[in-house]
């Protein structure tokens, strides 16, 4: 091989090594780039106990027969939307009359998120669980179905698979046999976004729904407490519920 | 081959074991059917909904469950005790025992909705569920009564049997306290969220428990030809009588209890007055049949002597026993939580009314099961073993009750 001939190679050798490192380096920062859009909080880092997730719903805003928080939580969350007695509903608007005065009021329950829920006590497994961020989940890999959860809520809160599902949403993966409830859109608050509820409830302009971190004092909902009057539902219970209300 | 494994070579009547065997293995083979069948379709096939979680499957497994601790006192009394009259039954009843413990906690299992994971229900606990000490207890069952009724048959290890026997009764009266505390520990519900759950599941388990051995002991004793002595027979429908009526005044006592709370009116106006089949199930079934009636037979003259007496009423206090379980499992869930108190509730979960149930044939099927387990390992264990109570007359006069 000539002299000029190696020249070339060596040359074509670091071009190509240069095309190459350029590349790479492109590739890793918008995989970096789209990982931190997808993730503002690595999964390995875990849920931290420095936020506790909760809402703040305003039953005074909530609209007359306005089901949007429902349907959108169906949507995002892979649910039938029927209404049978066998049927998941992870949320429902509730019609409440005081029959005292005939007061009513209509407000969204679901999931109350307690900071000491009877459904992770009385379960046998383990499988609901509160994570450190205070939000109650039922890990569906150890959940065996006895329901008894369900019967310990004081919310009836809880909803149990009776049949095989199809179509399911892969970030919500559901399964026949076992329990589930609102995860406060789980999936959604780990990317920072709202849950399809909150979302939902804006987007229609009742603004009835505030979610956000009750540890976190510049917070809209904490904020919202420390200066307005809310309920917790069944307090006698003591059981601190992530979920608040007002107008009741 | 079947009159290898009979004890009584003279008169084993191998056909109609077959026929026993065979009427067992039926009902079992029911249950498979409606537990595979529901494995592969969901619960969708069964009544059960997200209202009433748990339905007639548990009401059976609950009660076998009671039951069996219930079973173990006929030899309770004898070891720790000293009763010679029960302690010639002590054998019979631990195996009749753990046959309806193994019965009850069948079904338990094959209700669940993930019945493949029982596995991991063996290895996650949680320790602060008093479902997961259940099965702790329902596992050292197994354990201790086996051994006491090997500490009972084996005439070398005869000299452990007392303080054996002594740990059966401690663990046996911790275990119903868990399943009594299953329901007591439900803080949400009106139904249930009393600390008398526990103690009220025992006494009714003494009930249940003595009833079920009255009439296994009455089929063997005829299957046999034999003649039940009626001193026995007297001490034992006495200590039944006891029994029902003790239930009977913990049942008052846990009414009258919330009848005291205002805010526990609106659920005993649903059992005691307007809750249509619970209303019904409560005077009629747990009252009527399963505590009056047996008592009037019970304390009527013509009882101490009469085998057929004490076997009805036996057998209507186990009737009643399955009302009240239905009562008190369905019953509490179909009342309606009250969420909001003062205020009335509507939604499109059935929040504010009372809950519809109807159980479907599968769950019919699926409860039997336990019954029928239990049955089975009756049948085989009396043929194989020697169950068969040996009373000591000489001794029985010289005791007192």
């Amino acid at each position: 091989m000539s002299e000029h001939n190696k020249r070339d190679t060596m040359q074509e050798r670091r071009d190509f090594l240069k095309a190459g490192a350029v590349m790479a380096g492109a590739t890793a920062a918008s995989g970096v780039l789209v990982y931190s859009v997808a993730h503002s909080r690595a999964p390995e880092e875990g849920a931290s106990a420095s936020k506790r997730w909760g809402m703040l719903i305003d039953t005074s805003k909530c609209g007359d027969g306005c089901n949007d928080c429902v349907t959108a939580c169906n949507t995002e969350n892979g649910l039938s939307g029927e209404t049978g007695p066998q049927d998941s509903q992870y949320i429902r608007k509730l019609n409440i009359k005081d029959l005292r005065n005939g007061r009513v009021h209509e407000l969204p329950m679901l999931c109350q998120h307690c900071e000491h829920p009877p459904c992770v006590d009385v379960c046998p497994t383990g499988a609901s669980m509160r994570r450190a961020d205070g939000i109650v989940l039922v890990d569906r890999h150890i959940c065996i179905g006895c329901r008894y959860c369900m019967m310990a809520c004081p919310y009836k809160a809880r909803s149990f698979v009776h049949e095989p599902l199809t179509d399911q949403n892969p970030e919500v993966p559901r399964g026949k046999g076992c329990v589930e409830s609102c995860t406060f859109c789980v999936q959604r608050v780990d990317r920072d976004e709202q849950p399809a509820c909150v979302e939902a409830c804006n987007a229609k302009g009742h603004q009835a729904m505030v979610f956000g971190d009750l540890k976190d004092p510049e917070s809209a909902i904490a904020k919202a407490l420390k200066s307005q009057a809310s309920t917790e539902v069944r307090a006698d219970l003591g059981l601190n519920t992530g979920v608040r209300y007002q107008g009741i | 081959m079947a009159n290898e494994n009979c004890i009584n070579q003279g008169n084993c009547r191998t056909p109609q074991f077959l026929m026993l065997l065979g009427a067992g293995g039926l009902v079992v083979l029911g249950t498979l059917f409606a537990f595979f069948t529901l494995e592969h379709h969901g619960h969708v096939l069964t009544g059960m909904n997200n209202q009433v979680v748990w339905g007639l499957p548990h009401v059976f497994a609950v009660f076998l469950i009671v039951a069996a601790s219930g079973v173990l006192n006929v030899a309770s009394i004898g070891s720790v005790f000293g009763k010679q009259v029960y302690k010639a039954r002590a054998p019979l009843s631990g195996m009749l025992a753990l046959a309806m413990l193994a019965g009850g906690l069948a079904v338990l299992v094959l209700d669940l909705g993930r019945p493949d994971r029982l596995i991991v229900a063996m290895t996650h606990y949680n320790f602060k569920s008093i479902f997961a000490w259940n099965m702790l207890f329902y596992n050292g069952f197994f354990a201790i009564v086996g051994l006491y009724l090997l500490t009972l048959m084996d005439r070398k290890l005869k000299a452990y049997s007392k303080p054996v026997g002594f740990a059966a009764f401690l663990w046996r009266l911790a275990l119903t306290t868990a399943t009594g505390s299953i329901f007591g520990f439900l803080v949400a519900r009106a139904g249930y969220n009393s600390a008398l759950m526990a103690p009220m599941f025992i006494i009714f388990s003494f009930a249940y428990g003595l009833a079920a051995f009255l009439l296994v002991q009455t089929a063997m004793y005829l299957w046999n030809g034999l003649t039940l002595d009626e001193r026995v027979l007297a001490r034992m429908k006495t200590l039944l009588a006891v029994f029902v009526a003790a239930s009977l005044y913990f049942t008052v006592v846990f009414h009258l209890t919330n009848l005291y709370f205002a805010k526990q009116w609106d659920y005993e106006r649903f059992i005691l007055l307007e809750g249509g089949v619970y209303t019904t199930l409560f005077w009629v079934g747990q009252i009527l049949v399963g505590g009056l009636i047996p008592l009037a037979i019970l304390f009527s003259p013509g009882s101490r002597k009469s085998l057929a007496l004490v076997s009805l009423a036996s057998l209507l206090v186990i009737i009643g026993g399955h009302a009240q379980m239905y009562v008190t499992i369905v019953g509490g869930q179909a009342f309606p939580l009250d969420m909001f108190p003062g205020y009335e509730m509507s939604s499109s979960f059935h929040d504010g009314v009372v809950a519809g149930y109807t159980p479907s044939g599968w769950e019919i099927l699926l409860g039997m099961g336990g019954i029928g387990i239990a049955f089975l390992a009756t049948v085989v264990a009396v043929r194989a073993f020697k169950f068969m109570p040996q009373d000591d007359f000489s001794a029985l006069e010289c005791e007192k009750d």
